[in-house]
């Protein structure tokens, strides 16, 4: 059993040494040195307590990506949707924010809950038209993407632009104060970490948190988590054993648009306090790394957001100090893809031909 | 000049966990017919893999007319005239016969395929060896005899000498199995070599001029065809004497379930049928023929277009299968792997998959996981499931154990009525003993049982009665004392009707 | 308004947007036809538009930028077919790994090469075609374009190399017991849909825009599959389906400008991709081993 753990944390720590591998060679290859590179990299998320506070500020929407996408995956789908679920949920919440002036422990609350609800139902349709037509929801996520980005760059332009606004990219008002959710410095300076108060990192990282915790509970322990898993491992036999393949890919696509829709609180709730056009900058995508190297696993999930929480906190150094584009990381994370795939299936392979051999 | 055709020595392969060839010599005569018998996973169709190049050898060495050879891959089997029809027919379904048939051996003209030199050839092919199909039709809209027919003349376009057939007869029905012996005949008599892979004694007996037995990856045995006798062979294949389970007589009860009119296009026409409380009532039909779709609709996967189906006088046929399950149905489906089970999940979770939302499964949504354990570690006791955990993959069993999982999980419940579809297909003759007296058990506590299955020794030894579907009707209805394969044969293919 | 809109300007702008589609599309179907899904058509084209732009710019010849464009598409694909059909990892998982790696790749070679992250400078097309005896002119890639639809039908359909592709996406196993060496097919078919995928971007950098983008591309990949998917795997289907796309790009260039928000006509295409694959259901059937690795 212990060997099993072993091999599971064993194969996204090779995968993403490879990948570092790769991208050190190509750093050489372009004249500079990997180490020099990486140490900038890394150096100012993780040696310093603000570091780290911008790291855990950057993995808090990771988590909700990668949940969502390791959901639907657990469901047998992929949802490549997450970066529209994102915007749409995203500018539902803020779109309560502006709109009611409440106290935070209805503010709050009710914004996340709007911003499920509709990344939940932007999720929906994709998951409809599988069901009802069997349309292929790769190419309907992916589409529903691109709309999702047009729609809400068209209500942040016009009907809800910013009066007055000075910022050369269209934004809507500033939430009331009882839609923020605040930052952690206040708190965390009280237990002793010394915390800047120009960190964002809020406490939407411990809601993340414990949606993870929701997120294994749910799949593991009920009655709906079990019917998932079996329709995402094979439909046909659910479909004997009594369950409705169709319900549930409905309602895992609402509930995977849903947690995509909380990937964007971070931002408009505890960051900028408002909708900024194009805000999340591929989140939705990291998220199927995420999943990937974290194996599905909330726990991994955590873990390999933190590892591109350092990532994206470093590429700004990257650009800054370096001479190497900051866009090297998305080649990392995209090799790193492909390595964790690799590394998954050939382990996988190993355990099935040990577990034969024992029987 | 060889004496033999074909020669192996010492052919040893390893699979993770099994030897599935252990050291096998078999000495093949050039123009005969020589069948492999033994039960499933006794090594035979390893053992033609190897030969046919699918699979290396871990050891041992192959002589063809007396050479030596190596044979890496399919292509290098074809050139030396071995050619191999294997069970799971190898054709692709959306391409016309002659583009299966040529698939790998093209003919081009001008850069493309020559369609009509290859038809001409086959024309004269099919009439040299008296093999008849149409070459222009898809396969998928073919009937199995014609496929295997196919598949055939696939070999003898390529020029095969020797052919292997592995469980030619499987899927045929009666007739088609006279035709194809007729056709084997003649093909031997044309000078060629048929090595005939099979577990059905009764056929080996009457086609094979020598027989080789395999057991649990040995030579065991090498009988003239002519000489030996069915409990030798038996005796052989599985290392002990053959027992047919005996069925006890039965009270018949009252009616349990009633088919009346069940119509669904294009292939149900119009069944009727009854079942009993407390009998086995056994449904003989070539596959496709309608017993799928009845399957699926007594099971509430699909809806018929028409007609009406009554358990215990209420109506049925609309219901979906968790309803059916709820009101005393229970199913064992077709195929286990796809249908039956989920192989990724845990034996515990394949065994309560179908009641998983009761109580005391599921309590207000929430899993009961100590109570799904203790329930999963009795059914692996009473059914002697054999597994080091519940909580190990389901696709580590063995079929047989995989098969008593899904028995294991239905008879818990106490269904009053059972769905048997190819309950032992793939199965050993220990698996099969096995399950066969699970059920015959299951009958004697007053459960009704409805059995489909291709194979009619299974039917006749264990159904009270016995339905024939032909053509999406049910054409006859006997008891297996009034009737024989041979007349079962003739209602199956349509020949007779009642 | 409506003469003005339906023209033969109308189609011929049609025409044009449908190039790189049905270039994408038809190298989806010699993939899919072999039994590989192919969702890297997105990043296949984005690096062939980068490419074309390459090559373009440092050797002003832009048939050398069709050449890098193919090669760049060839590589990416190269992975793809390695990932997937020898590691037999996921293919939707793998085809998105490199679309983002892709997207990741061409922006940071933009930057350094052209020091600009945004675009490239701006490159000469290709010397337009003139039609013999009157001033029509032709893009040489449209040319190219009808050649290589006219050899794809034949050649999947009719040829020895087409019959065992799709053999290879039918049944592998009936291939491979035949000597067929699927393996190779499979990489085959793949590759091919590198190459043409990399002249599809290389039209849109090269003809249409002039310029390379970062994602320029904009999810015609995507569109391009759903294309192949309602031309039914076929060269001649996907065209029309690709051209119909086109259309509905041409005219919603020729909506801007009637008071609908931009960006809701920006949708249409999106949203007209989805449609289609909602019509198509029941009556398009894919290879039945698409998307299913092949193991011995």
């Amino acid at each position: 059993m212990t060997r099993r753990i072993l091999i599971n944390i064993l194969a996204p720590f090779l995968a993403v040494l490879l990948a570092f591998s790769v991208g050190a060679i190509v750093i050489y290859i372009l004249g500079e040195n990997p180490l020099f590179v990486y140490k900038i990299l890394l150096i100012n998320s993780v040696t310093k307590v603000d570091g780290w506070g911008y790291v855990l500020f950057n993995a808090t929407p990771l988590i909700f990506s990668g949940l969502a996408v390791a959901l639907a995956f657990k469901g047998g789908l992929f949802n490549i949707g997450v970066e529209g679920q994102i915007y749409i949920g995203a500018f539902a919440c803020a779109w309560f924010g502006i709109t009611f002036n409440v106290h935070p422990l209805i503010g709050i609350p009710l914004g996340l809950l709007f911003a499920m609800i509709f990344g939940g139902l932007w999720g929906l349709i994709a998951g409809y038209l599988k069901a009802r037509f069997g349309a292929h929801e790769v190419i309907n996520t992916i589409m529903l993407n691109f709309i999702a980005i047009a729609l809400t760059n068209y209500l942040v332009n016009n009907p809800f632009k910013e009066p007055g606004q000075i910022n050369p990219i269209p934004q809507t008002k500033e939430l009331f104060s009882g839609s923020i959710i605040p930052r952690v410095h206040p708190l965390f300076n009280k237990l002793g970490i010394n915390l800047s108060p120009s960190v964002p990192l809020n406490y939407t990282f411990f809601i993340a948190i414990l949606f993870c915790v929701i997120v294994w509970y749910f799949l593991e322990r009920t009655k709906w988590g079990y019917e998932i898993k079996a329709v995402g491992l094979n439909p046909r036999a659910s479909r004997y054993g009594g369950i409705n393949p169709n319900y549930i890919i409905i309602l895992v696509m609402f509930l995977s648009g849903a947690l995509g829709g909380l990937a964007g609180v971070n931002d408009v709730m505890g960051y900028r306090h408002r909708f900024l056009d194009g805000f999340s900058r591929g989140t939705g995508f990291t998220g199927i790394a995420v999943a990937l190297l974290g194996k599905n696993n909330p726990v991994g999930i955590v873990l390999a957001s933190i590892l591109f929480g350092i990532l994206d906190r470093g590429a700004l150094a990257m650009d800054v100090f370096t001479n190497t584009p900051r866009e090297l990381i998305r080649v990392i994370q995209a090799i790193i893809i492909i390595f964790v795939a690799i590394g998954n299936e050939l382990i996988f392979r190993l355990l099935q031909r040990l577990e034969r051999e024992s029987e | 000049m060889a004496e033999y055709i074909l020669e192996t020595r010492g052919i040893t392969k390893h699979f993770p966990g099994v030897l599935a060839n252990d050291n096998v010599d078999i000495k093949i005569r050039e123009g005969e017919i020589h069948s492999i018998i033994g039960e499933n996973g006794a090594g035979k169709t390893t053992l033609m893999n190897i030969i046919y190049g699918l699979i290396r050898p871990d050891r041992g060495e192959i002589f063809y007319r007396g050479r030596k050879v190596e044979i890496s891959n399919p292509s290098v089997a074809i050139k030396l005239g071995i050619g191999m029809v294997h069970q799971h027919f190898m054709l692709v379904p959306p391409f016309t016969v002659w583009e299966n048939i040529i698939l790998g051996k093209e003919v081009i003209r001008r850069g493309v395929l020559d369609k009509d030199s290859v038809c001409s050839e086959l024309e004269k092919l099919m009439k040299d060896y008296g093999l008849s199909v149409p070459l222009e039709e898809k396969v998928e809209d073919l009937s199995v005899g014609i496929c295997q027919k196919v598949e055939l003349i696939k070999l003898l376009y390529r020029g095969a000498e020797l052919l292997i057939l592995d469980e030619p007869t499987a899927l045929l029905v009666p007739q088609e199995v006279e035709e194809l012996f007729e056709i084997l005949n003649n093909l031997k008599r044309q000078g060629k070599t048929i090595i005939f892979i099979s577990h059905k004694l009764k056929e080996v007996l009457r086609i094979s001029d020598r027989i080789t037995v395999m057991r649990r990856g040995k030579v065991v045995g090498e009988l003239d065809g002519r000489d030996a006798k069915e409990e030798t062979l038996a005796r052989l294949m599985i290392g002990k004497t053959l027992e047919s389970p005996k069925l006890e007589s039965y009270e018949r009860g009252e009616e349990i379930l009633r088919l009346e009119g069940i119509k669904l296009s294009p292939r149900l026409r119009n069944i009727n049928l009854t079942l009993y409380k407390g009998e086995i009532l056994g449904l003989a039909g070539i596959e496709g023929n309608g017993q799928r779709e009845l399957l699926e609709i007594i099971t509430g996967l699909s809806t018929p277009e028409g007609g009406k189906i009554f358990y215990k006088n209420r109506e049925v046929q609309h219901l979906d299968p968790k309803t059916l399950r709820e009101i005393g149905i229970g199913f064992i489906p077709e195929d286990r792997q796809r249908t039956g089970l989920i192989l990724d999940f845990t034996v515990a979770e394949n065994i309560i998959l179908g009641r998983h939302y009761k109580e005391p499964y599921t309590i207000k949504g929430k899993l009961n996981l100590p109570v799904i354990k203790k329930t999963a570690s009795d059914i692996v006791k009473d059914y002697d499931i054999r597994t080091s955990s519940v909580d190990k993959y389901v696709r580590f069993l063995s079929g047989g154990n995989q098969q008593k999982v899904i028995l294991g999980r239905e008879l818990h419940s106490n269904p009053e009525l059972l769905i048997a579809s190819q309950p032992t297909r793939g199965l050993d003759i220990g698996a099969t003993e096995m399950i066969h007296s699970l059920i015959l058990s299951a009958r004697k506590k007053g459960m009704s049982i409805l059995l489909h299955s291709s194979d009619l020794d299974e039917i006749m030894t264990l159904s009270d009665r016995i339905a024939v579907i032909y053509n999406g009707e049910i054409v006859g209805i006997f008891s297996p004392k009034e009737i024989d394969e041979i007349t079962l044969g003739l209602y199956m293919t349509g020949a007779r009707k009642d | 308004m409506i003469g003005g809109i339906l023209s033969l300007e109308l189609l011929i702008s049609a025409l044009r947007m449908s190039v790189p589609l049905t270039f994408a599309s038809l190298g989806g179907v010699f993939s899919e036809r072999g039994g590989v899904v192919n969702i890297a058509l997105e990043g296949i084209m984005l690096v062939g538009a980068f490419g074309a732009v390459v090559g373009t710019y440092f050797t002003n010849n832009p048939w050398i930028g069709l050449l890098t464009a193919m090669s760049f598409g060839f590589l990416i694909a190269l992975i793809h077919a390695v990932v997937s059909i020898t590691f037999r990892i996921n293919q939707i998982i793998s085809g998105t790994a490199l679309n983002i790696m892709s997207a990741g790749l061409t922006t940071f070679l933009s930057r350094l090469i052209f020091k600009a992250a945004g675009s490239s400078p701006h490159i000469e097309g290709m010397v337009q075609w003139r039609f013999p005896g009157t001033n029509w002119q032709i893009s040489p890639l449209i040319v190219i374009m009808f050649a290589v639809i006219i050899i794809s039908q034949i050649v999947i359909f009719r040829t020895r190399y087409g019959l065992r592709l799709r053999a290879c996406g039918e049944n592998p196993y009936a291939a491979d017991s035949l000597g067929v060496n699927v393996i190779k097919m499979r990489y085959s078919g793949v590759l091919i849909s590198g190459i043409l995928g990399g002249l599809g971007g290389a039209f849109l950098s090269l003809e249409h825009a002039r310029v390379f983008v970062e994602g320029m591309t904009t999810g015609r990949g995507y569109i391009a599959l759903a294309g192949m998917i309602f031309g039914r795997w076929t060269p001649l289907g996907s065209f029309s389906a690709c051209f119909l796309f086109g259309l509905a790009e041409a005219l919603r260039m020729r909506l801007e400008g009637f008071g609908i928000p931009t960006q809701f006509i920006q949708m249409i295409p999106y949203i007209v991709t989805m449609c289609v694959l909602i019509g198509v259901v029941g009556r398009a059937v894919a290879p039945a081993y698409d998307g299913i690795p092949f193991e011995k």
